[in-house]
C-alpha cells in the first residue's frame, strides 16, 4: 500500500467515485478515501435518475453543466460497462414530471419556459396534456391532468454506477482506503500531506468529495463548503414486470422490476429514519398517479440525506490559499457523473477549474 | 413424499393447483396442502429462472411466493388454504395485471 | 377497550408474549398483543391449543405444556389481535402493523418486543433447490398440519435437529439418516461448561435419550461429518457427505431438512433503532437489555428468544419479568413487590439459562460449515448472489455489510437478510481480517414485513380502536370453536 500519490480524492459517494474514476483513466496515481460501512452515504438514497429538465432554471450555468453531463452519459455508461461487465440499466427513453393539478402543470410550465429561453435552444421539453401522457404512460390517476416530457432525461442504477466507477478506478491503479477518516491537511512543498488514523499519505492534489462532511474540512484548505442535509425517503415494490418504460420524477421501475417512489425533502437534521407519515404521502401521491400500484407489495424503505447547497447548484472550488486543492459537493452525483468524470477530472489533473464552472464558485454567496 | 399423519381423516376442502385439484386438511396453509400433494416446487426466481419451494414454513425466507386466487407474492405459508382457492406458480415476478 | 387506554402492547404471541401479557394483565394494565399468524403459540407452541391425546404421543411434554400457558392468556382481561402483521416500530413506540388488508398505527408507554428466533442460515451446495428445507420447518408442517416427509434426510447441528427426528420416530415416520455436522473439536470448548450443565442433568439425559431411541430405531446416525451437500438439478436427490479426508457418500432423498442452530430475530428491534452486541458465544446479535428487559430505548422492552436464545421455558420466565418490570414503571406495583414476584421468574431463568453456554459450545457451527466454501454455493437467496459474487464486490475494497449490499444487492430481497445477514458478515470479517463483531450488520428499516401500497395510502395514523380478533380454540373436553373478542375477558368455548 503506498503512501504518496498523485491525487487523493476526499470521500467515496458518487462524486468521488467518478472524479477518481477520471483521474485514474487520465493516468494519475489516486487514492480514494472512503469513510465506515455506516457512514451518512447520501449516494445510497440516490434515486437514480439523469436529469436534465428542471436543473438550473434561471441559471444558465447550471442548466449547461446539466446538459453537457447528459450528453456525455451515453458514451460514459458504455465505457464502464465494456470495463466491468455490469449492466448500469442505463437508459434515456426521456422522462416526464407527473403533475396532479392545474397548479402543478401551469408551474412546470413556466419554469420550463425561463429554462429553455436561457438555453439557446439546446433544451427541448413538451408540455403534454392527460391525453398525450396517456400513450406514453400506463393507466393514470384521474387526478393527472398532464406532465412535462424531456428527451434528454434517462435513468441508471445509482448503486450498480458506483460499483463499477470503483471497479473501474481500482482496475486503472486507484487505491481504496475503506474506514479511511481524514483527521488533517497540511501543505507539503507543492503539495499535502493527509493524515488520517491508520497513517499519512502525500498527495499533489486533493480533491474533497466528502459530501456533508465537506462542510468541516473545507476551511482546512482555505475553501468554504456551505452544504447542509435536506432529507428524502423512497419507498421500494418487490420486483414487478416491466411496466413503466419512461423514468419519472418521482416513481420509476429499475432494471431489476422494482419501483422505486419518492421523494420528500424534510429539513431534519442527521435523522435518516424512515417515518410513517412521510411512507403515507408518498404511497398516496404513487397510488394517486398510477392506481394500479396500489396492490404492489413495499419490501423496503429508506431515508437519504441530500447534500443541499443554499441555492441547490454545486459548488466546485479551486484553493487560492493552498492551489492543488479542490472541493467539490452537488446533490446530483447521478446525473452529473458523465462530467465529473471527464470534464471535472481533467481539470483537477490540469491544477485549474475551467471559466465554465466559475459561476459554481462558492464566492457567489458572498454578500 | 408428504404423507398426512391422519390420513384421510383430516380433509375437508379442495383448492386449485394449475387446474388440478389438490385435497385440503383441516388447519393447513396452501403451502401443506400443496406439499401433501406431491408439489414441491412452487416458483421460479424473477433472477435466475431457478426453481424454489417453501423453505423456512414461518414466513421468513419468502421463497413460496405463489399466486393465490389471482394475486401475486403471497406467501403461499402464510395464507389458510381455502376451498376453491386458486392457486398458481409464480413465474418471475409473477402477473401484476388486475 | 380504546387505544388511548393501552399500557402495553406486546409483539408475538409465542411463550415470552403470552407470559408478558398474562403479567401484565393479571397486574391490572391494559394489554394488547399481536401476532402475525392466526392464533396464538408462536413457534414453539403452533397449534397446541388443538392438540389432543395423538399429538402429545409424538410432539412430547414439553410442546404439550404450551397448553397451560395458553389457559392462562385466555383467561386474562387483554385484547389479542390475530393476522396482525407489524412492519413497524419506531424509536418513539409507534407501531405499524396491518391486519384485514388495512394498515394501522398505535402507541403505548410499553412495548414487549417478543419475535422468537430464526433459524440460523445454513449455505451448502444445493441449499435452495426445492425439497430442502429447514428442521423447524418440518416441525411446523408436523404440528400445524400433522405432515411428514417419509425417508428424509436430516442434516446439521443442534438439539432441535434431534428433537424433531425424535418427533418423527415417535409419530412413526422413517428418516433416511440423521447426519451430523457438529465438530469434534467442540467438545474441548465444551467440557469448562459441563459442571454447570450438569445442573440440568435432566436435559442432558433427554438429549441421549433422544439419540439412542433413534439410534435403536435403525435410523443411521452419521457423526463427524465435515462437509455437506444437497444433490439434484430441479429438485433436492439427496445429500452427499464427507467425513475427514474420507470420500464422498450419498443418500437418496427429495427430502432435506437443514439445521444449523437458531438465533434471535432480530429484525424488528434493530429497525425500531435498538442497540445490539454481537455474542460470540451464540454468534449472533442480541439487543442490549438490563435485568428487566428493557432496551436501549425508554420504553421498549425485548423478551424470549428474540433478546437470547433460551428456549421456552426461558422465555417464558423472560416475559414476566419484562412485564413485572412494567407494571413497576406503570405504578402498578411498588418496586418491593416487582422484586419479589419476580424471584420464581429468576429461578426459573437461571436453571434454563445454566445449560445454555454447554450447548452453544458443543452444537457450535463450525466455521468451515457455516460459511460456504464453493464460490457457486449460494449466499443471498432472495437475490441469488454466490459466494464468489460476494468476494469480487469485496475486493472492490469495502469494510462492511451495508456497502456490500449496495454494491451487490446482497440483502435487498424480502427477507431483509434473515437468511444471509450472517453468513456476509462473517464473510466479510474473513475476508477483510476483521471482527464479526466490528463488521456489523445490514442497516435494517421498515417495513420488517413487505405491505401493500395500498395499505399505507389509506388513511390509518393515530387509530384503530376496538377490532375484532377471532381465536380458535379446544378445552381440555375436546370442543373446539371459535370465539370472537372484542373487549372484556377472552373466553373459550
Amino acid at each position: 500500500m503506498s503512501a504518496s500519490f498523485e491525487a487523493v480524492v476526499v470521500g467515496g459517494g458518487l462524486l468521488g467515485s467518478a472524479i477518481g474514476y477520471g483521474l485514474a483513466r487520465l493516468g494519475l496515481k489516486c487514492a480514494i478515501l472512503d469513510e465506515g460501512d455506516d457512514a451518512l452515504r447520501a449516494a445510497r438514497g440516490n434515486f437514480g435518475l439523469v436529469w436534465v429538465q428542471s436543473k438550473g432554471v434561471g441559471k444558465p450555468v447550471y442548466a449547461d453543466w446539466t446538459m453537457q453531463s447528459a450528453r456525455l452519459w451515453p458514451e460514459f455508461a458504455e465505457e464502464l460497462t465494456a470495463r466491468t461487465n455490469l449492466d448500469l440499466s442505463y437508459s434515456a427513453p426521456g422522462g416526464i414530471d407527473i403533475c396532479l393539478s392545474d397548479e402543478e402543470l401551469r408551474d412546470r410550465a413556466e419554469k420550463l419556459a425561463v429554462l429553455c429561453s436561457h438555453q439557446k435552444g439546446g433544451f427541448q421539453y413538451q408540455m403534454l396534456d392527460r391525453q398525450d401522457l396517456l400513450e406514453r404512460l400506463p393507466k393514470l390517476g384521474t387526478e393527472v391532468v398532464g406532465g412535462s416530457f424531456s428527451p434528454h432525461d434517462g435513468h441508471v442504477s445509482p448503486l450498480y454506477l458506483m460499483r463499477a466507477m470503483q471497479r473501474s478506478f481500482k482496475d486503472a491503479g486507484g487505491e481504496i482506503r475503506p474506514a479511511a477518516r481524514l483527521e488533517a491537511i497540511t501543505r507539503n512543498g507543492d503539495g499535502f500531506s493527509c493524515r488520517m488514523a491508520q497513517g499519512t499519505m502525500t498527495a499533489s492534489r486533493v480533491v474533497l468529495a466528502a459530501g456533508l462532511g465537506n462542510r468541516d474540512l473545507a476551511p482546512l484548505v482555505g475553501l468554504a463548503q456551505p452544504v447542509h442535509p435536506v432529507k428524502g425517503q423512497v419507498l421500494v415494490t418487490q420486483r414487478m414486470a416491466p411496466f413503466l418504460d419512461l423514468p419519472t420524477t418521482r416513481i420509476r421501475q429499475t432494471g431489476e422490476g422494482s419501483v422505486l417512489l419518492g421523494d420528500s425533502h424534510e429539513d431534519a437534521g442527521f435523522d435518516v429514519r424512515s417515518t410513517p407519515g412521510i411512507m403515507q404521502k408518498i404511497a398516496q401521491r404513487a397510488r394517486r398517479t398510477f392506481p394500479d400500484l396500489a396492490k404492489s407489495r413495499i419490501v423496503r424503505t429508506w431515508g437519504a440525506l441530500r447534500v443541499m447547497t443554499p441555492d441547490g447548484l454545486p459548488i466546485y472550488d479551486q484553493s487560492q490559499t493552498m492551489p492543488g486543492a479542490f472541493a467539490a459537493a452537488c446533490h446530483s452525483g447521478v446525473t452529473l457523473a458523465a462530467a465529473h468524470a471527464s470534464t471535472l477530472a481533467k481539470y483537477v489533473a490540469e491544477g485549474r477549474l475551467g471559466d465554465e464552472l466559475a459561476g459554481l464558485s462558492a464566492g457567489r454567496f458572498d454578500v | 413424499m408428504f404423507r398426512r399423519l391422519k390420513g384421510d381423516a383430516a380433509l375437508s376442502a379442495t383448492l386449485f393447483f394449475e387446474g388440478q385439484p389438490v385435497a385440503i386438511g383441516d388447519g393447513d396453509s396452501v403451502a401443506a396442502a400443496l406439499l401433501a400433494a406431491g408439489i414441491v416446487s412452487f416458483r421460479q426466481t424473477p433472477v435466475l429462472d431457478s426453481p424454489r419451494g417453501p423453505f423456512c414454513l414461518m414466513g421468513a425466507c419468502f421463497d413460496c411466493l405463489m399466486e393465490i386466487d389471482g394475486q401475486p407474492d403471497r406467501q403461499a405459508c402464510q395464507v389458510d388454504a381455502l376451498d376453491g382457492m386458486v392457486v398458481r406458480r409464480q413465474i418471475g415476478t409473477g402477473n401484476h395485471d388486475h | 377497550m380504546t387505544t388511548d387506554a393501552i399500557d402495553v402492547i406486546v409483539i408475538g404471541a409465542g411463550p415470552a408474549g403470552m407470559a408478558a401479557a398474562t403479567t401484565a394483565a393479571k397486574g391490572g394494565a391494559k394489554v394488547l398483543v399481536l401476532d402475525d399468524q392466526r392464533t396464538f403459540g408462536g413457534q414453539i407452541y403452533r397449534n397446541v391449543a388443538l392438540a389432543g391425546t395423538a399429538e402429545a404421543a409424538f410432539l412430547g411434554d414439553d410442546y404439550m405444556a404450551g397448553q397451560s400457558v395458553i389457559r392462562e392468556f385466555c383467561r386474562q382481561d387483554l385484547e389479542f389481535r390475530a393476522k396482525a402483521t407489524v412492519w413497524q416500530v419506531t424509536e418513539e413506540r409507534q407501531v405499524g402493523y396491518s391486519m384485514d388488508g388495512s394498515a394501522r398505527m398505535t402507541t403505548a408507554p410499553w412495548l414487549v418486543l417478543a419475535s422468537g428466533a430464526l433459524e440460523r442460515p445454513c449455505p451448502v451446495p444445493g441449499w435452495t433447490l426445492p425439497g430442502v428445507m429447514m428442521a423447524g420447518a418440518a416441525q411446523t408442517l408436523l404440528k400445524s398440519s400433522g405432515l411428514a416427509a417419509e425417508g428424509a434426510v436430516f442434516a446439521g447441528s443442534g438439539p432441535l435437529l434431534y428433537l424433531v427426528a425424535h418427533q418423527y420416530l415417535k409419530a412413526g415416520v422413517k428418516i433416511a439418516a440423521l447426519v451430523d455436522i457438529t465438530p469434534k473439536s467442540n467438545r474441548v470448548g465444551a467440557l469448562p461448561h459441563l459442571l454447570q450443565a450438569l445442573r440440568r442433568w435432566d436435559l442432558l439425559a433427554k438429549g441421549r435419550r433422544w439419540i439412542s431411541e433413534i439410534a435403536n430405531s435403525g435410523t443411521p446416525i452419521i457423526t463427524g461429518v465435515e462437509e455437506i451437500k444437497v444433490l439434484g438439478d430441479d429438485a433436492a436427490m439427496g445429500l452427499a457427505f464427507r467425513k475427514g479426508v474420507g470420500e464422498w457418500h450419498e443418500i437418496s432423498s427429495p427430502h432435506v431438512f437443514l439445521h444449523l442452530g437458531v438465533s434471535p430475530n432480530v429484525n424488528l428491534s434493530l429497525s425500531a433503532g435498538l442497540a445490539h452486541n454481537w455474542d460470540e458465544g451464540q454468534l449472533c446479535w442480541r439487543p442490549k437489555v438490563d435485568e428487566w428487559g428493557v432496551s436501549s430505548l425508554p420504553g421498549i422492552a425485548v423478551a424470549g428468544d428474540s433478546a437470547g436464545i433460551g428456549g421456552g421455558l426461558a422465555a417464558q420466565a423472560g416475559g414476566e419479568i419484562a412485564a413485572l418490570g412494567i407494571l413497576a414503571a406503570l405504578g402498578l406495583i411498588d418496586a418491593g413487590a416487582r422484586d419479589t414476584l419476580a424471584r420464581e421468574a429468576r429461578k426459573t431463568l437461571a436453571r434454563e439459562q445454566a445449560i445454555r453456554p454447554f450447548l452453544d459450545s458443543w452444537f457450535r457451527p463450525g466455521a468451515e460449515l457455516r460459511l460456504p466454501r464453493d464460490d457457486d454455493t449460494i449466499v443471498c437467496r432472495c437475490e441469488e448472489l454466490t459466494l464468489g459474487d460476494i468476494r469480487a464486490v469485496v475486493n472492490i475494497g469495502l469494510v462492511g455489510p451495508n456497502q456490500l449490499k449496495s454494491f451487490s444487492r446482497a440483502g435487498m430481497g424480502p427477507c431483509q437478510g434473515r437468511f444471509c445477514g450472517l453468513t456476509v458478515q462473517e464473510l466479510i470479517a474473513r475476508q477483510t481480517g476483521q471482527k464479526p463483531a466490528d463488521v456489523g450488520y445490514f442497516r435494517l428499516r421498515p417495513p420488517i414485513k413487505p405491505l401493500l401500497l395500498e395499505e399505507l395510502a389509506v388513511g390509518w395514523l393515530g387509530g384503530g380502536g376496538g377490532m375484532e380478533g377471532s381465536i380458535r380454540f379446544t378445552d381440555a373436553s375436546g370442543k373446539c370453536g371459535t370465539q370472537r373478542s372484542s373487549s372484556g375477558p377472552m373466553t373459550c368455548t
